[in-house]
C-alpha cells in the first residue's frame, strides 16, 4: 500500500490518455454485462431446467397438438410420477408489443409440478374456488400495476363458443420464484374453463405434457417408454428432459454461447491492444524515471510490480465501472423486456467471471512493459533524462 | 590519488569498464586506483567523456567494472548481486543528478520520501524524515509544490533532500551545479560544503567546473581513463 501514491500518481499523469483508456475499458465491461445479461435470457432456462421432469411434445412440432387422454396412460407408465399438460394461449393484453405467455393448466398439478413457483397457499385456494381465475408472476403484475382482483381482458387465437376471440380472467393470485433466475412473467389459467368455453371443434387438445419421473437416473428410459406408448397413434410424441427441450428451443435463434463468446473475444481482443499500447507508451516515456528509481535502490521486481500494479489499477477500474453501470442498467433494460426476454438479468458469478477478466487484462497488458521495465539497465537509462 | 587514511570509506582498486557497442570496444576506464576517505568532499574533474560518470556509477554500484574491485564500507560492490546492489544502493547512496530527475507528478515531499517506501519506516516516521530533508536545504514552505512550479536550484536542493533523507554513506553528485546559474549553483555548493562540514556526509562530486571543485576538500583529475592529482594541460 506504501507505493499506491506513486501508482495512482503515474496513473493521472497524461489524464487525457488515461481517461480514454478507462472509458474504452468501462465500455467494453458494460458490454460484457449486457452480453452476459441476455446470455442468461436465451440460455439461462437450460440451467433452471429440472434434472426430474421431462417434456412431451408432438413428434411433428411443438406447435401440433396432443390429445388430453394421453395424461391418464402417461400416469401408468412405470416411472413416471405425475403427468400435466399445457397449452399455447397466445394471448394479447392491449398491444402485441406487452407480449408475455399466457398458458392453460390443471391448477393442483401445475403447482405439484413446479414448486419453484411459490404462490400463498390463500391464493391457491382462491385459483382453485374461481372458474376463471388466473395466477401471475410478479414480474408481469409489477409490469401492469395489476393486484389480487383485477380483470385482465386478453385476444386469443383461440375462439369462444360464441366466436368472439375475447377473453377475461380474474387476478386471484400473484406467485414469486423461490430463486431469483425464476422466470415470473407468464401468467396461468384454469384448463377446465378454457376447454368449456373454447370453440367445439377445439376441445380436448393440448400443446404439450409436463412429466415428473420417479427417479432422475431413470430418466432416458422413461422417455423411452413414453414414446413408445404412443407409437403408430394419429400424434406421435417426442420425449425429452426440460433441459434439453429448452435447448433445442433457444438453438433455433443460433449457438447463443458461441456467439456471445465470439463477440466477448473481439471486444477483449481490442481492448488488450488498446491498454497495452497505453501501457508501452507509458513506460517508454518513463524510461528515465524508472532508472532513477531504480538508482535510489528499487529493485528490479519492485520497478516491474510497480508497472503491473499501475496496469492492473487501470483495468480494474475500468472493469468495475463498466460492471457497476452494467448492473444498474440491466435491470432498467430488463423491465422494457420483461415480457421477451423474462430471464434477462447480469448473474452475480458472471460479475465475479467479469471482475476476474479485469485483473487478467491488466496482467496480460502489464507484463511486456513491465519485463521492459525489469530489464531496464539503470546506467543506460539515467542517460536518457 | 591514494589519500592515505586509515578510514578509507570508497576503495577502487585496478578498476576497467569496457562499453561494448556492436563490434567496437571503448575503454572508458583503464587501471584505476583510488581511495576516499569517510567524510571527504572529493571533486572528480575531467573533459567531457574522460568517463568521469562512469566512474561514479561504478562507485555507486549503477554499474560493474569490467575488470578489478569496487569496495564502500568494506562491502565488495562487484560481487553483489542485482537485487542485493539495488538493496545496498538503498541503504548507503543518496545520488545527485545534474538534471535533478524528480517525479513531475510527485510533489516535492513525496519526491523526498521515495527512498524512505523502501524501509520499515511508518508513515509518520517517514513524514518526520522527509520534513527534517527538507528543513536542512531549507525548502520546508515547498513541500507540497510540484517540480514544475519550483526553480531550479530549488528542484536541486529537493534533489540533495532526496539524496540525504536516509542518511546514506555516500552521497554522489554528478554536475550537481550544471544546469544551474552562477548564483544557484553557489547555493547548492554552500549546501554540500555543510552537509560535509556540519553533517560529516562523504561527498564524490563530478564537475567540469573549477569554481565548483574548489569548494570541495581534494580534486582528482580523469583522462582517458586515467587518474592524476594534477589538472589536465
Amino acid at each position: 500500500m506504501r507505493f499506491a501514491h506513486l501508482v495512482w500518481c503515474n496513473l493521472k499523469r497524461k489524464k487525457l490518455r488515461t481517461s480514454l483508456t478507462l472509458l474504452s475499458i468501462l465500455v467494453a465491461f458494460i458490454l460484457f454485462g449486457f452480453l452476459m445479461a441476455i446470455k442468461q435470457a436465451l440460455a439461462g432456462g437450460v440451467s433452471m431446467a429440472r434434472q426430474d421432469r421431462l417434456v412431451v411434445r408432438h413428434k411433428v412440432s411443438i406447435i401440433q397438438m396432443l390429445p388430453e387422454n394421453y395424461k391418464e396412460r402417461m400416469a401408468r407408465i412405470p416411472g413416471v410420477a405425475l403427468a400435466t399438460h399445457q397449452t399455447w394461449f397466445g394471448g394479447v393484453y392491449q398491444d402485441p408489443k406487452n407480449f408475455f405467455m399466457q398458458n392453460p393448466v390443471v391448477p393442483e398439478e401445475f403447482l405439484d409440478m413446479h414448486p419453484e413457483l411459490v404462490l400463498p397457499p390463500e391464493q391457491k385456494k382462491a385459483w382453485l374456488e374461481t372458474r376463471t381465475g388466473a395466477i401471475v408472476g410478479r414480474k408481469t403484475a409489477d409490469r401492469f400495476h395489476w393486484k389480487i382482483g383485477d380483470k385482465v381482458p386478453l385476444s386469443s387465437f383461440w375462439s369462444k363458443q360464441d366466436g368472439s376471440r375475447f377473453w377475461e380472467f380474474d387476478i386471484v393470485g400473484i406467485y414469486d420464484g423461490d430463486k431469483k433466475e425464476t422466470d415470473t412473467t407468464p401468467m396461468f389459467f384454469r384448463y377446465d374453463y378454457f376447454d368449456e368455453a373454447r370453440r367445439s371443434g377445439a376441445k380436448g387438445i393440448v400443446g404439450w405434457y409436463t412429466i415428473r419421473v420417479k427417479d432422475p437416473n431413470q430418466a432416458a428410459e422413461v422417455a423411452k417408454r413414453v414414446d413408445q406408448e404412443f407409437e403408430n397413434s394419429s400424434a406421435e410424441t417426442k420425449t425429452e428432459p426440460e433441459g434439453a427441450f429448452v435447448q433445442a428451443w433457444m438453438s433455433q435463434i443460433g449457438n447463443i454461447v458461441l456467439i456471445v463468446s465470439a463477440i466477448l473475444s473481439a471486444v477483449f481482443f481490442t481492448i488488450l491492444l488498446v491498454t497495452g499500447n497505453t501501457m508501452s507508451q507509458a513506460v517508454r516515456e518513463r524510461t528515465g524515471e524508472l532508472g532513477v528509481l531504480k538508482a535510489i535502490g528499487f529493485s528490479n521486481a519492485q520497478v516491474m510490480s510497480l508497472v503491473l500494479a499501475e496496469s492492473c489499477l487501470l483495468t480494474i477500474l475500468g472493469g468495475v465501472l463498466g460492471l457497476g453501470l452494467a448492473q444498474l442498467l440491466v435491470p432498467v433494460m430488463a423491465k422494457a423486456l420483461a415480457g421477451l426476454l423474462p430471464l434477462f438479468s447480469l448473474p452475480t458469478h458472471d460479475l465475479f467471471i467479469g471482475l476476474g477478466f479485469s485483473v487478467a487484462l491488466g496482467l496480460i497488458t502489464g507484463i511486456f512493459p513491465a519485463l521492459q521495465a525489469m530489464r531496464l539497465r539503470v546506467a543506460d537509462a539515467l542517460r536518457r533524462m | 590519488m591514494n589519500a592515505q587514511s586509515n578510514n578509507t570509506l570508497v576503495s577502487v582498486d585496478g578498476v576497467e569498464k569496457v562499453f561494448h557497442r556492436g563490434s567496437e570496444d571503448i575503454h572508458v576506464l583503464a587501471d584505476l586506483h583510488l581511495q576516499v576517505p569517510s567524510g571527504e568532499f572529493l571533486a572528480l574533474m575531467g573533459p567531457s567523456g574522460s568517463g568521469k560518470s562512469t566512474l561514479l556509477n561504478l562507485i555507486g554500484g549503477l554499474d560493474r567494472p569490467t575488470r578489478g574491485s569496487v569496495s564502500v564500507a568494506g562491502e565488495r560492490l562487484d560481487q553483489l548481486t542485482d537485487r542485493r546492489l539495488a538493496a545496498w544502493r538503498a541503504r548507503h547512496v543518496g545520488f545527485v543528478f545534474q538534471l535533478y530527475n524528480l517525479m513531475p507528478v510527485l510533489t516535492a515531499e513525496r519526491n523526498v520520501e521515495l527512498p524512505l517506501l523502501l524501509t520499515h519506516l511508518s508513515r509518520a516516521e517517514r513524514e518526520k524524515h522527509v520534513a527534517a530533508a527538507l528543513a536542512v536545504v531549507g525548502l520546508a514552505h515547498r513541500a507540497k509544490h510540484y517540480p514544475r512550479t519550483l526553480s531550479g536550484g530549488e528542484q536541486q536542493r529537493v534533489g540533495i533532500a532526496r539524496g540525504i533523507v536516509t542518511d546514506p554513506t555516500l552521497l554522489l553528485c554528478d554536475e550537481p551545479t550544471g544546469d544551474l546559474d552562477r548564483k544557484a549553483g553557489d547555493e547548492i555548493l554552500d549546501l554540500l560544503q555543510a552537509l560535509n562540514r556540519e553533517h560529516g556526509k562523504t561527498i564524490i562530486m563530478v564537475t567540469h567546473d573549477p569554481h565548483a571543485s574548489a569548494r570541495a576538500a581534494r580534486t582528482v583529475y580523469l583522462d582517458k581513463g586515467q587518474l592524476s592529482n594534477e589538472p589536465v594541460k
